[in-house]
């Protein structure tokens, strides 16, 4: 029966796995909400905290006199946000209340024929630090002006102060990676736990075992959607926080490249870890403590919010054997540093070391019925 | 007619300390509806796994269209449909998706609409399976197993737990299946279920065969050692007045 022999393509079987499983997990709220809202939400609200420049708010005491090139020149000041105030008393209790870090009375005092300009400034103590920031701004601004009135066009002294780094690291260079590492960990993790426990209770294997499909090409059409579904969330992520927030991309695509380069290698270790979920768990209640067992330290430890450094010593040696702690730095480097394959050879390393113990596990956890 | 396109002879299988075939020998000719029938427990679903090449024998042999089970695994897939009992399908997708799927599954190309259409479930495409009916769950099976154009169907205990219209219209799309050239093997506990719908029946009981032929055959062995019923029967019982009753067509399911 030659017929018998009909062509039959693994391949095929295998994208059409790949289509359904991504049609349910798009419509799988837990998937969205994880993978995407709730990175989101943490990329917005640092983004947000950020905000770029610290602004101080300067209550102007109600008896100012505004109408002069000086106030003009003033109200231009960058980070000084000037609010003017109507009675005294209630600038006074909103300072104490810190509600504004300082009260700025300005006088035009006449002399002769000239005319100079006398700034009062009032602080808490309670905001001393932004007491002298301001203080400092103000006698930076009054030098600036005297200067000029004075037509001295060579200062005796000149500061030039510069930061050791180039670029500004702000908030969201430290936290979007983080996101992007905690989302590629939970939706490696949880989704591939619950799809394949799932999947083994309800018979759906079973079925497509009665299939012409075998079945390494039913676990890698399951993970070619979960990675093809991780890795837009991922896209969605760097393009907001780069747009809306400034996350640097240091070499631009290429940076952008690499970065999804290191989230498909880290959703694929991760998802080592749902194999071994999937085949221990006795029913699907016994998932999710599992499954947080995995991914709540690295939440913590791995440097997803704060920065390891500042952890104390004696937890420091076992955030620096977690997998998300590795592909965190990784990313930071690759991001931020424009850091090339060779100074990835570390964390990647490690990550990649994972992989292997993970999927060894996996092997022998894994259970088809 | 006569042309056996399942061959099993001394088929056997244990499980760590049990036997649950005993060395069992039958054949199923083309175009016909075979019935393993037995009580829970039988052997009747252990040995259908065995023929679906989802479970491996311990001894025997077993031949699909010429093919042995374990050695052309792969080629029997392509050329057999299965219903597995209580299966479930990919959560979260519709009735027209789930049939895309197991086109792919089987690089068969169908038309899901016409499909849907000859089992009766062309109002269903864009429901869920779980949103069905207990008879329009198992007509939905039946559909999958159809897809790849199969020589051979399998279907395991497909009426269990429906209701009486719900299983005169899976048998009459099961005829309709046969009908249309392709042989059917089932699995029922329903005595009135194989004598109306099987051509012949293998009567298993704790892993053996203790009967094989068609359902007339059987009954009239039995009639001629003697046997009498104890009570008369009339002529209608009370299925056949549930069913004047409340008609049965399957779109009122």
């Amino acid at each position: 029966m030659t017929e018998n022999s009909r062509h039959y393509s693994q391949l095929k079987g295998m994208l059409a796995i790949s289509r359904a499983s991504f049609r349910s997990i798009l419509r799988s709220p837990s998937a969205v909400v994880f993978t995407l809202l709730f990175p989101l939400i943490f990329v917005l609200v640092f983004g947000f905290i950020d905000g770029g420049q610290l602004t101080l708010d300067v209550a102007l005491d109600p008896d100012s006199e505004l109408e002069h090139p000086v106030f003009d020149s003033l109200s231009r000041v960058p980070g000084l946000h000037l609010i003017p105030g109507k009675n005294k008393a209630a600038l006074l209790q909103d300072i104490q209340k810190g509600n504004i870090d300082a009260i700025l009375k300005i006088e035009a005092v006449q002399q002769v024929s000239d005319t100079y300009y006398r700034l009062e400034l009032t602080t808490h103590p309670a905001a001393r630090e932004k007491g002298i920031i301001i203080r400092s701004m103000l006698e930076q601004f009054a030098d600036k002006l005297n200067l000029k009135a004075a037509s001295i066009q060579r200062p005796l002294v000149q500061l030039e102060a510069r930061e050791a780094r180039v670029r500004e690291y702000k908030t969201i260079d430290f936290i979007l990676p983080g996101q992007l590492g905690f989302s590629l960990l939970s939706s490696g993790v949880f989704g591939t736990a619950f799809v394949f426990f799932n999947l083994r209770q309800t018979l759906v294997i079973k079925r497509f075992f009665a299939t012409p499909i075998r079945k390494p090409f039913i676990i890698l059409g399951e993970a070619i959607s979960r990675l093809t579904f991780s890795l837009l969330g991922s896209v969605f992520l760097i393009t907001i926080g780069h747009l809306a927030f400034g996350f640097t991309l240091v070499n631009g695509l290429t940076t952008f490249l690499s970065m999804l380069g290191l989230a498909a290698l880290g959703l694929i270790v991760f998802m080592g870890f749902g194999f071994v979920v999937s085949g221990i768990a006795k029913n699907e209640s016994t998932i999710p403590p599992l499954a947080n067992v995995i991914t709540l330290p690295q939440f913590l430890l791995s440097g997803t919010f704060f920065d390891i450094e500042n952890f104390p010593a004696w937890l420091k040696p076992f955030c620096k054997i977690l997998p998300l702690t590795y592909l965190n730095e990784a990313m930071r480097l690759v991001a931020f540093e424009g850091a090339g394959w060779s100074e990835l050879a570390l964390p990647v390393g490690v990550v990649c070391l994972w992989g292997c113990v993970v999927y060894g596990l996996a092997v022998k956890f894994f259970r088809w019925e | 007619m006569l042309q056996p396109v399942i061959q099993v002879s001394e088929l056997r299988k244990s499980y760590q300390d049990l036997e649950a075939v005993k060395g069992i020998s039958f054949e199923v000719y083309e175009q016909e509806i075979f019935g393993l029938l037995g009580p829970n427990g039988a052997g009747k679903t252990t040995t259908l796994e065995i023929l679906e090449t989802l479970r491996e024998k311990s001894s025997g042999d077993v031949r699909l269209l010429g093919l042995q089970v374990e050695r052309d695994a792969a080629a029997i897939k392509q050329l057999i449909g299965v219903q597995l009992q209580a299966a479930g399908y990919y959560p979260s997708l519709n009735l027209t998706e789930l049939i895309e799927l197991f086109s792919g599954l089987y690089n068969a190309a169908v038309d899901p609409g016409d499909l849907l259409r000859k089992v009766g479930l062309e109002d269903k495409s864009k429901a869920k399976f779980k949103e069905l009916s207990g008879g329009q769950k198992q007509r939905f099976s039946i559909a999958t197993t159809l897809i790849n154009r199969p020589r051979i169907i399998f279907l395991d205990e497909p009426t269990t737990g429906l209701d009486p219209q719900a299983r005169r219209n899976l048998w009459d799309l099961i005829r309709q299946v046969r009908d249309a050239g392709t042989t059917v093997v089932i699995t029922t506990h329903y005595m009135d279920e194989a004598e109306q719908l099987c051509d012949r029946v293998a009567v298993m009981e704790s892993g053996r065969i203790i009967a094989l032929d068609s359902p007339d055959a059987l009954i009239d062995q039995l009639v001629a050692t003697g046997f009498e019923r104890s009570k008369e029967v009339k002529k209608a019982n009370l299925e056949d007045v549930f069913l004047h009753l409340t008609g049965h067509t399957w779109q009122e399911e």
